[in-house]
């Protein structure tokens, strides 16, 4: 049967199909939905982690038993889980392990563009990169029987464009299953100290010697041969492409890029007059082939940034410029993403945006305030950064930065990396205020439980975190929520907590628009009254994407006094987006918003 | 190049439905029998930001999105955001404009005027623009939300590659049933007005 299919569903499809029972992930975009998908499948197990680093361990744990599992991942994510990582590759794994790593090339929706096949070479694990939905299904398979072969964890690799996109796939019937767990007692492989650490490391060479034979005979590293003028080396999506680009050329598909088969790569080079490298990114292999003494093209001509398209291979290859812009006679206005109306995250740091305070941020859909009108949000470096930092600013400030340090961090991403610097601010006292921006969800990515939640991926009840006895449990003495729709005691627990001495610990609590949208029975959107506004443009300071400007001369037969010389238009909210907050009803001096009638 | 490849490019604004819309148009080419491939660009969060998605299609298809000046139709469905993707379209390739307005922040901020004459910049460029008001219809469908239903039916009526059947089939299967009739009804005044 044939079914279209983006990458992600193919990878979670694929796994079902080769009898993978276990998955352990954090969402990160573009890997999210590898595992919503996967977790629908009968009889397996996936759990949304608390951060990378466990769900690596957990994967780690149930592979030792003797499951097939798989750890998912965005690229950044890998860096939270590089601590098991670069040991796991020692131990082996047994029951087959696969960690999937999402890159996103021209950050779509992350903080970077790491090339995350050098933590292939860096720990040395084999790494496969599939090309479409096919081959991802495809993949996801070939690594887990490369695991299993060779005792190692693998790497899959996908990127944005190959996760996101859709394209036809075959499917297969899953294969039968087989418990294969029982607790196995091996020291000598799974207790990694000096001794033995030592002799497993020799094991690693070995094992990426044997990896290295294997690649020359691995049939999804094949050549093209074709007009032999041009020989071009490139993996994943660059592969289609450079194929829709250059579809006469002679290619050698790489399917596996760690570690890379030299042999068929001097082959390939001894066939072809000219030889390229195509892929975005870092010249991961373009360096390789380089070191063999081989003459290749690279990144002298293609660029080291953001993601290809056949549009910038051909410019590269041919000499021309991709920059087909037309001419237009005005300019067009961005549209950048915005926090979406009723968002709880609007009150909150409209609020903050007023403390004259530096707001050390971190990573979720609060990190949009940063924009205009809001401005609320100073630092974003990484998920967890904003505490740690912002502690470490509080304590090079000293007295200049008392009651001026705020740190704010999301509720799933509080719970990913933000418990230990919290701790770390009453362990080392210092005067940060803590804001969990609590919107009860993982919104970001697309509205992921998470351990505060209640209930778990596959729908489970559970025991939900209570941040308030955990914040106390730290040693954090002033705890306390709030409610971000209500501006005035926001304001009034901001400014008793700046005031205090030593760590506080502010839960700003209310649901996600998303959510409150689904559970309220009846939304009661509000109106503005064109005869009261004042045209004072408050309200347009939250960025309400339902409130708008119109000017006097767009209101068509609407006739209105003006109530101040300057006055030139009102604000006006579309009934059909607000979810009737409130927040700019309790901006308005003037009493002009209420409910609509 | 791959000459055989054709390729639609819709555009709009997060939450007008162009994924839904993509995904059944993808369908459609795939149960007419074509290797079908499509992608999507949005920037995080999606709400409120720029969405497009490129469908492409032909008898082998490698990349899933086109480059610039190799789009054939550019389905948009917001006026302003046309003008974003004009380079897109191919020598004599047609525009389907949707008349829907969507302020961007900085207009509702009062800081940027919206673009007044977006229509005929278009038509100074394209030779062959279909204007749509896809709201309107959706209503006269009987459920406001179908507004990318309408669209996708006015995209039909270029698409001839895919019958009538067809269509109906993938419409059929892409919805709750109670919905199914609206959304037939909506594609149904997109594709004969
Ligand atoms: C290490 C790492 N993992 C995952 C992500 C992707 N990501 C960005 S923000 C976020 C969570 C946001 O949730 P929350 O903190 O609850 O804030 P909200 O979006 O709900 O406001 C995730 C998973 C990332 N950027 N870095």
């Amino acid at each position: 049967m044939k079914a279209l299919m983006s990458g992600n569903e193919a990878i979670a499809r694929g796994a079902y199909e080769y009898g993978v029972t276990f998955a352990s992930a954090y969402p990160g975009t573009p890997s999210t939905e590898i595992t919503e998908e996967f977790s629908k499948y009968d009889g397996v197990y996936a759990e949304w982690s608390p951060n990378e680093k466990v769900a690596l361990e957990v994967s780690i744990g149930a592979a030792i038993a003797g499951t097939k599992s798989m750890a998912v991942m965005k690229h950044v994510g890998v860096n939270v889980a590089a601590d098991p990582l670069f040991t796991v590759s020692y131990t082996g794994t047994n029951g087959g392990l696969v960690i999937i790593t999402a890159d996103d090339p021209s950050l779509h929706s992350s903080q970077n563009e790491q090339d995350n096949r050098n933590y292939a070479r860096f720990a040395k694990i084999p790494m496969i990169e599939p090309a479409d939905s096919q081959e991802a299904k495809e993949y996801i398979k070939l690594a887990f029987q490369i695991s299993e072969t060779f005792d190692t964890p693998v790497f899959l690799r996908s990127t944005t464009r190959v996760s996101h996109s859709k394209s036809v796939v075959n499917l297969d019937e899953p294969s039968p299953r087989k418990d294969t767990t029982e607790i196995r007692h091996n020291r000598d492989k799974y207790v990694m100290v000096p001794a033995k650490a030592r002799l497993r490391r020799v094991e690693v060479e070995k094992r990426m010697e044997k990896l290295k034979e294997f690649a020359e005979t691995f049939p999804e590293n094949r050549i093209e041969l074709n007009n032999t003028d041009v020989g071009i080396i490139t993996a994943g999506m660059c592969y289609n492409y450079a194929k829709d680009a250059f579809p006469d050329y002679s290619y050698l598909k790489l399917g596996m890029v760690n570690p890379l088969p030299v042999k068929l790569i001097r082959e390939f080079a001894a066939k072809v007059k000219k030889l390229y490298v195509v892929e975005e990114l870092d010249p991961f292999i373009e360096d390789q082939v380089r070191a063999l003494g081989i003459d290749v093209v690279g990144k002298e001509i293609f660029p080291y940034t953001n993601e290809f398209d056949p549009g910038v291979i051909e410019a590269s290859m041919t000499g021309g410029s991709p920059d087909t812009a037309v001419e237009l006679p005005i300019p067009i206005p961005i549209r950048p993403p915005n926090l979406c109306p009723g968002c709880p995250h609007r009150g909150l740091f409209y609020v903050l945006g007023k403390m004259n305070a530096f707001v050390s941020g971190d990573i979720g859909c609060y990190t949009l305030s940063f924009m205009k009108p809001l401005e609320g949000i100073d630092s974003c470096v990484c998920m967890g950064a904003s505490i740690g930092m912002a502690h470490g600013m509080s304590k090079a400030l000293g007295k200049k930065g008392k009651g001026k340090v705020i740190a704010v961090i999301g509720d799933s991403t509080f719970i990913h990396s933000g418990i230990t610097p919290l701790l770390n601010t009453v362990y080392n006292r210092s005067d940060v205020v803590t804001v969990i921006c609590d919107n009860r969800t993982t919104a970001m990515t697309g509205m992921q439980e998470h351990p505060a939640t209640g209930s778990t991926l596959q729908g489970q009840a559970t025991k939900a975190l209570d941040f308030v006895s955990l914040g106390k449990a730290l040693g954090v003495e002033s705890v306390h929520v709030v409610n971000p729709l209500d501006l005035e005691a926001t304001r009034g627990v901001m400014k008793e907590e700046l005031a205090k001495e030593g760590p506080s610990l502010v839960i700003s609590q209310s649901p996600c628009a998303l959510l409150r949208s689904k559970t309220i029975d009846e939304i009661v959107p509000l109106t503005v009254d064109p005869h009261v506004c004042t045209g004072c443009k408050v309200c347009l300071r939250l960025g309400c994407p339902a409130i708008s400007w119109k000017r006097f001369e767009d209101l068509g037969d609407l006739k209105i006094e003006k109530k101040t010389k300057k006055q030139d238009g009102i604000a006006v909210i579309d009934a059909s987006l607000c979810n009737g907050c409130t927040v700019c009803a309790q901006v308005c001096k003037f009493d002009s918003i209420r409910e609509v009638q | 190049m791959s000459s055989s490849t054709q390729s639609i490019l819709l555009a709009g604004v997060g939450g007008q439905g162009i994924l839904r819309a993509s995904d059944i148009l993808s369908l459609a080419l795939m149960e007419a029998g074509f290797d079908a491939k499509k992608s999507e660009v949005h920037g995080m969060a999606q709400r409120g930001g720029c969405v497009t998605s490129h469908v492409r299609y032909g008898t082998k298809v490698y990349s899933p999105i086109a480059k610039k000046r190799d789009i054939n139709i550019l389905l948009s469905f917001e006026i302003m955001e046309t003008l974003r993707y004009l380079d897109y379209l191919k020598p004599g390739g047609r525009v389907i404009l949707n008349v829907a307005e969507i302020y961007p922040p900085a207009v509702n901020l009062g800081e940027a005027r919206y673009p007044s004459d977006v229509i005929a910049m278009v038509k100074n460029h394209v030779n062959n623009v279909k204007i749509v008001n896809a709201s309107e219809l959706a209503d006269k469908a009987g459920n406001s939300r179908t507004a990318n239903i309408v669209l996708l039916g006015a995209l039909s009526s270029l698409v001839t590659e895919i019958n009538a059947d067809c269509w109906e089939r993938v419409l059929r299967s892409s919805f709750p049933k109670k919905v199914v009739k609206a959304n037939l009804a909506a594609f149904e005044l997109g594709r004969n007005p």
